[in-house]
């Protein structure tokens, strides 16, 4: 077992670590190591080709193909330097005041969300497409919401020299998509934050992490790891948990914390989601282009969001349901083919939760409540009507039996979509916006760790990460991600004093949190 | 497909599992064993043993399974074939997928070079 020793250890660079690395930068300043872990490669420019199975194997965990407990779901998460913000879409939206509200943490308000989020949309270069260069998947959803009706709105996206590649999900080849990857991670490390990439954190012990540094697989993208490979004990003054919504409830439920925080793990959401498909007369362009310009807000009205979206054809084939003449016939429309993403706003629900298997390894509970299935149909046929109004001839609804509807059906829609043809298990549902799991809250009792992310009673451990979300955000969450990490980095800065002196006795026993600024400490 | 695209399916799917865990590899031999021998009672015949309409029916069977463990599996061994069958280059060319990481200004070099223009 190799030692090393540092003042802060962050696991995992995605939008959490990233973001606390650079958060964390006036420690380094000030003397202090700070050091970020990440299990998964990272890769060269040049390894960024944007084929399919090769990208997702190479960024995504479990290539892109983790499973919830139930095999109902798949669960779409990087495992890379940059974390999901690698294969993000990276459209930049701040969090609704009613949301923030609704979450009711001491010490967290909409104010507070939104200038940090503001502060990083700054950074990363966030703004609106040009209009020259959306694409017709794009245009035909505008058009096609202003005939039906619906309010679609533009993302702002954070890129810069974006080619239209719409290759994004497959991590950008141009380097444009601005990422964590791209902006904080690389600015950390200029001025001496670490980071160590094929470093698993195995588990955590009293003010250390046991790590396994593995070798690079001959056949495999990425640079060999920083370290050699091997077992290392890292004794660290703090550790920052920013292994995302999956892998920090994960690491704390194996370092045996349950006991102390029984709410580890709970609260699970992630936005369930349907990718539709819709056939249009002629070839439109939507395999060029940025892929994500437009949604409609029905979170409020109706429990969903429509997004546009382009897949690549294993996904897009995944998502249709069924086999045989139907399904080859969408898939060799791809050219003509519009593309819809319907995402469900999910509730925090007991049992949706993650646990770990007996060797350690995270496992996510999911059943699909009435109202998630609900949601999915209304976004289904919201999307029909959007899908018909542009001019598409036929629409692949997985929610309708059959599951083709044809433009002559245009008027049936609310009879043929119905929730009752929801089938677990046949519907391709998967989610990329995985949320909760060490959630924030007031003691406890309740949660995971503070609005500041100190976990409760363990002044050494803080959480900086989509785990800290104690419910759904109802839209995409990297901001509020990011949001929520700068404000872990803030109160970590202002503790540091203390903690980083002298390593400050791990407290004990139920901690009621006040609410009020950073200094208000466990 | 001719012979050497079953094999580069095949091939795609391995490679695609080898990474995965020994329990799912497991669960998806014995789903197949399954599979195989499910038809002996109705059609007196093994899945391999089938002629195409005959298996579409079993698998359309297993699909709508109540069960939630076959409808599951089904799901499963259909993602594979789809990732074995459309992670080939040749497949993702028929079907007219055409991204590339020039984006815009690729698409219009390819396009200019097809002499038609379908840009937006
Ligand atoms: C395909 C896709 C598209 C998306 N598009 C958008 C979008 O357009 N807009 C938006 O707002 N959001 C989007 N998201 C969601 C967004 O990317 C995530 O919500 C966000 O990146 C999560 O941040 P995080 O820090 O919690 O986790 P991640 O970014 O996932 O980072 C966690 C990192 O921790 C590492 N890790 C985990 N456990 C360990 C361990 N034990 N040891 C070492 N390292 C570990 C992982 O390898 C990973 O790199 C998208 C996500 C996906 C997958
Ligand atoms: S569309 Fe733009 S941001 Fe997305 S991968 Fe292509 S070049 Fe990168």
């Amino acid at each position: 077992m190799i030692e090393r020793s540092y003042d802060v250890v962050i696991v995992g660079s995605g939008a959490g670590g990233g973001t606390a690395a650079v958060g964390l930068v006036p420690l380094v300043e000030q003397g202090h190591r700070v050091l970020v872990l990440e299990q998964g490669p990272r890769l060269a420019d040049e390894e960024f080709t944007g084929e399919e199975l090769e990208m997702a194997e190479a960024l995504y965990a479990d290539a892109g193909g983790f499973l919830t407990a139930d095999g109902t779901m798949t669960l779409a998460f990087g495992q890379v330097y940059g974390g999901s913000t690698a294969v993000y879409t990276g459209t930049s939206l701040i969090a609704g005041p009613h949301v923030i509200e609704a979450w009711d943490i001491p010490g967290l308000t909409h104010t507070d969300v939104t200038e940090r989020s503001r502060q990083y949309m700054d950074q990363n270069n966030v703004h609106l497409l040009e209009p020259e260069l959306i694409n017709e998947n794009n245009s035909l959803f505008q058009k096609g919401c202003e005939a039906a009706g619906y309010e679609a709105h533009q993302f702002p996206i954070n890129v810069k020299g974006c080619l239209g590649s719409s290759l994004c999900n497959l991590g950008c080849p141009n380097g444009a998509k601005q990422g964590t990857d791209r902006v904080q991670l690389p600015a950390a490390e200029l001025c001496g934050v670490e980071v160590v990439t094929r470093a698993e954190v195995l588990r955590l012990e009293e003010r250390a992490a046991m790590v396994r540094v593995s070798e690079k697989p001959p056949s495999e993208k990425g640079a060999p790891s920083e370290w050699e490979p091997g077992e290392y004990r890292v004794s660290a003054r703090m550790v920052v948990l920013a292994g995302g919504a999956v892998g920090s409830p994960a690491l704390l439920l194996r370092s045996g914390f349950g006991e102390h925080l029984p709410r580890l793990g709970e609260r699970f959401t992630c936005h369930p989601a349907l990718i539709l498909v819709a056939e249009h007369p002629r070839p439109i362009t939507n395999d060029v282009g940025h892929p994500k310009s437009f949604f409609v807000d029905r979170a409020d009205e109706e429990g969903y969001v429509l997004e546009t979206c382009m897949y690549f054809p294993f996904v897009t084939a995944k998502s249709l349901v069924g086999f045989g003449e139907e399904h080859s016939r969408f898939m060799a429309a791809f050219p003509r083919l519009q593309m819809i993403l319907v995402l469900a706003c999910d509730r925090a629900t007991p049992g949706n939760r993650v646990t770990i298997d007996g060797a350690g390894r995270p496992v996510v509970h999911y059943r699909f409540t009435d109202e998630v299935v609900r949601a999915l149909a209304l976004g289904t046929r919201a999307s029909a009507r959007i899908f018909f109004a542009a001019g598409a001839l036929r629409v692949h609804a997985p929610l309708a039996s059959p599951t083709t509807l044809g433009a002559g059906e245009a008027d049936r829609i609310d009879e043929r979509v119905r929730p009752e043809h929801f089938t677990p298990g046949t519907v391709s549902v998967s989610a990329a916006h995985l949320m909760g799991g060490c959630a924030m809250g007031r003691s406890e009792r309740d949660s995971v760790t503070d609005g500041w992310g100190r976990v409760h009673g363990i002044p050494w451990l803080r959480v900086a990460d989509s785990s800290l979300f104690p419910d759904s955000l109802h839209i995409n969450p990297y901001l509020t991600i990011m949001a929520l990490a700068d404000r872990t980095a803030e109160a970590i800065r202002l503790d540091a004093g203390e903690l980083l002196a002298a390593g400050a006795e791990a407290g004990g026993g139920e901690t009621e949190v006040a609410g009020g600024g950073p200094a208000a400490t466990a | 497909m001719d012979e050497r695209g079953w094999t580069d399916v095949e091939e795609r799917i391995e490679a695609a599992l080898r990474n995965r865990s020994p329990a799912l590899r497991r669960q998806l031999c014995l789903l197949i064993q399954v599979l195989d021998w499910m038809p002996l009672l109705r059609y007196g015949r093994r899945f391999s043993a089938l002629g195409a309409e005959a298996r579409a029916a079993v698998l359309r069977r297993l699909q709508r399974s109540p069960a939630l463990v076959l409808r599951r599996g089904f799901w499963g061994l259909r993602t594979l074939v789809l990732l074995g069958y459309y992670g080939r280059p040749e497949a993702r060319r028929a079907i007219g997928y055409r991204a590339d990481p020039g984006g815009w200004e690729a698409r219009r070099r390819t396009t200019a070079g097809e002499g038609k223009g379908d840009e937006a």
